[in-house]
C-alpha cells in the first residue's frame, strides 16, 4: 500500500481490515526514517520498543475482530519536550542530555490510549526557544521542501517529520507560534488550542501562561482527530478547563456559509512578503466565495505584542528555568567545589546562547527597580491586546491573517540578530498572549516553491470554527 | 544604553549564570538592542489598565481554591525512582558540593 500520502483515518482503516498491520506500518516508516532522516534532522530518539510493542497490542486486537480505537496504529511522533517514560527527553538542550523522565505526558499518554504508535522523539530548539529551530543544541533541522532552509521553529522537526511523511501526525508546543510557523514553513497543517484546552502536564515549561500543546498534519481532519483525543480536563494540571470536548471532526461537516471573518488591516502593512500577501489575499476570497463575509477590522495594539510578549515569556522563563540546577536530575559541571559554583558552572555548560540570552532578559525585567517599568508595564499591554480580540470577536466569527511575514528563510539568515528573528513571530504571538486558539494551513507557494500559511485566529474554546473554516479552505 | 557591563554581571549573578567574556560582551549588546525596540511600550499609556490574567478571562479552573487534598493528588515517586536521574546520590539522598567551608 501507498504510505506516502496515509492520513490518521486510511491509517486505521488499512489495520482494521487487514490490509496491513500497525507493525509493518512501523517498520515502513522506520525505514523511511533511516533513509531520510540523516538528512533531514527531525529525530533526535526513536522509540521502538516501545512503539513495537504497542503496534503489537493493536495487531492483536485488530486480530480479535474488535473494533479499533480511532488512532490505533498510527505512526505518531512528539517534540523533545514533552515527556516519555523510559524514553530519553532533552528539550533539546544539553543540560537534559541524559534525562529519561520517570512519567509521561498527558497528551502522548492520551494518544497512546487512542491507539497510536509513538515512533519517538522530534528535535526542537532548546527549551522551545526559537523561530527556526538552530537553537537546537543537537543539530538543526532542515526544511524537507528546500534542505537549504530552515524548517521554521520551535516546533521544527515535528513539521519536517509531517512534511517528510516520517510521522503521519506529530505533537508540538506552542509558546509565540512554534506550532503555526512551522506549520507555515513546511507545507502541513498545525493547531494551537485555546489555552487551557490541552493539559500541560508533562510539558517541560517554558512560560507557563502562554504554552500550548497541539498537532502537526497533513489534513484539517487529522488536526481535528488529534485534538479530540488530547483535549479535555486533567486533573494534573490546575489550569486544564473542566468543559465537554466538542467532535471535532463532526464539526467539520457543518456549513461555514455566513460566517463573519475578519480582516485586520494591521497584519497586512510593512514587512509582509509580496508573495505572502497575494496567496493570503487569494485565500480569503476563496472563502468569500464559499459564502463566509469579509470583514475589514482593526487590532490598534498589535505593533505593541512582540516587545510585550518577549518581556512576559523571558520573565516566566528565567523563573521556570531557575529548576535546572545540577542537583536532581540533569547535567552536573564535574570541576565545581562549591555548591552555588556547582549551580553556576552547571547552567554555564548546560545551557545554549539563546536560552542564556532569555534567562538574562527575563531576569532582568523582573529584578527589582524594573519591575514596574518591564513586566508590570508588559502586562498592562497584554491587557490591551486582550481587549482588542474581545472587540473584534463582537463582531466576527474567527479572524484571518497571514501565518508568517514570509515563507522559510536560509540556515544562517537571521541566527546573529536575535531581534530579527524574534520579528519573525509577529503574527502569532498575539493569540499566545491572549490565550485564543489559531491554525495555519497551507494556502499556496511562492515562485520558488516554498510553502505560505494561512492562520485563522478563533475565540476561547471555539477550536470548532477554525477547524471548519481550515476544512472548508483545503476542500476547495 | 540601558544597561551597563556591571548591570550584566549582577543580574548573571542573580540567574545563576557565570558567563564567559565572550558571552557578556554579546548580551550587553543585544540586551540593549532588545530593551530599546521594548521601548515602544512607552508610547502607551496605561496608567488606568488592569494586568490580565489568563486563567481570570476563562473563569473555567476548577481547582483555583480546592481543598488541601492529604495524599496529593497521587503518590510520591519511590525514592529510587526519584534518585535514577541525579547525578550524584549515596543511594538515599542527592549529593552535593560543601555548602559551609569550616
Amino acid at each position: 500500500m501507498d504510505t506516502q500520502s496515509l492520513t490518521i483515518d486510511a491509517a486505521r482503516s488499512a489495520i482494521q481490515e487487514r490490509r496491513t498491520t500497525a507493525f509493518a506500518l512501523a517498520d515502513d516508516f522506520y525505514q523511511r526514517i533511516e533513509k531520510q532522516d540523516p538528512l533531514i534532522g527531525a529525530y533526535l530518539t526513536l522509540s521502538k520498543e516501545r512503539a513495537l510493542a504497542k503496534a503489537a497490542e493493536i495487531d492483536a486486537l485488530a486480530a480479535s475482530g474488535e473494533v479499533l480505537p480511532p488512532l490505533a496504529g498510527v505512526p505518531v511522533a512528539v517534540k523533545d519536550v514533552m515527556a516519555t517514560r523510559g524514553v530519553r527527553t532533552t528539550a533539546g538542550s544539553k543540560i537534559l542530555g541524559n534525562y529519561i523522565p520517570p512519567y509521561d505526558c498527558t497528551a502522548v499518554a492520551r494518544m497512546e490510549s487512542a491507539g497510536a504508535v509513538v515512533l519517538g522523539k522530534l528535535n526542537c530548539d532548546e527549551f522551545a526557544m526559537g523561530s527556526s529551530n538552530e537553537n537546537s543544541a543537537w543539530r538543526p533541522v532542515r526544511n524537507p521542501r528546500d534542505l537549504s532552509r530552515v524548517p521554521g521553529g520551535s516546533s521544527g522537526g515535528s513539521a519536517a517529520a509531517v512534511a517528510a511523511n516520517m510521522a503521519v501526525a506529530t505533537l508540538g508546543s506552542d509558546t509565540g507560534g512554534s506550532i503555526r510557523q512551522p506549520a507555515s514553513f513546511c507545507g502541513v497543517v498545525g493547531l494551537m488550542p485555546t489555552y487551557g484546552r490541552v493539559s500541560r502536564y508533562g510539558l517541560i515549561a517554558f512560560a507557563s501562561s502562554l504554552d500550548r500543546i497541539g498537532p502537526l498534519t497533513k489534513t484539517v481532519t487529522d488536526a481535528a482527530l488529534v485534538l479530540r483525543t488530547i483535549a479535555g480536563r486533567d486533573p494534573m494540571d490546575a489550569t486544564s478547563a473542566d468543559l465537554p470536548v466538542p467532535d471535532y471532526v463532526a464539526e467539520l461537516q457543518k456549513p461555514v456559509k455566513g460566517l463573519r471573518l475578519g480582516v485586520p488591516k494591521e497584519y497586512f502593512g510593512e514587512g509582509l512578503d509580496g508573495e505572502v500577501r497575494k496567496a493570503v489575499e487569494a485565500a480569503i476570497q476563496k472563502l468569500a466565495k464559499g459564502g463566509c463575509e469579509i470583514v475589514p477590522i482593526s487590532l490598534p495594539h498589535t505593533k505593541y505584542a512582540i516587545p510585550a510578549y518577549y518581556i512576559v515569556a523571558t520573565a516566566e522563563a528565567s523563573s521556570n528555568l531557575a529548576r535546572f540546577d545540577g542537583v536532581r536530575y540533569g547535567y552536573r559541571a564535574s570541576d565545581a567545589r562549591s555548591l552555588s559554583g556547582m549551580y553556576r558552572r552547571s547552567r554555564d555548560q548546560g545551557f545554549g546562547a539563546e536560552v542564556k540570552r532569555r534567562i538574562m532578559l527575563g531576569t532582568y525585567a523582573l529584578s527589582a527597580g524594573y519591575y514596574d517599568a518591564y513586566y508590570l508595564k508588559a502586562q498592562k499591554v497584554h491587557t490591551l491586546l486582550a481587549q482588542d480580540f474581545a472587540v473584534a470577536f463582537s463582531r466576527v466569527d474567527a479572524i484571518v491573517t497571514p501565518t508568517s511575514p514570509t515563507a522559510a528563510f536560509k540556515l544562517g539568515e537571521k541566527v546573529d540578530d536575535p531581534l530579527a528573528m524574534y520579528l519573525a513571530d509577529i503574527f502569532t504571538v498575539t493569540a499566545n498572549l491572549t490565550g485564543i486558539c489559531g491554525i495555519s494551513v497551507p494556502c499556496g507557494e511562492t515562485k520558488e516553491k516554498l510553502p505560505i500559511g494561512l492562520q485563522i485566529l478563533g475565540k476561547h474554546f471555539d477550536e470548532a470554527t477554525i477547524l471548519k473554516v481550515g476544512h472548508a479552505f483545503e476542500q476547495n | 544604553m540601558k544597561i551597563s557591563e556591571k548591570d550584566v554581571a549582577y543580574v548573571a549573578s542573580l540567574a545563576h549564570l557565570e558567563l564567559t567574556e565572550g558571552e557578556r560582551v554579546r548580551f550587553l549588546r543585544d540586551l540593549n538592542s532588545i530593551l530599546d525596540y521594548v521601548d515602544r511600550l512607552g508610547e502607551l499609556d496605561t496608567s488606568n489598565v488592569q494586568t490580565a490574567v489568563v486563567a481570570d478571562v476563562q473563569g473555567v479552573v476548577p481547582d483555583a481554591g480546592r481543598d488541601d487534598i492529604l495524599e496529593g493528588l497521587r503518590k510520591s515517586l519511590p525514592v529510587d525512582v526519584a534518585l535514577a536521574n541525579a547525578p550524584d546520590s549515596d543511594g538515599t539522598f542527592f549529593r552535593v558540593p560543601k555548602v559551609i567551608e569550616r
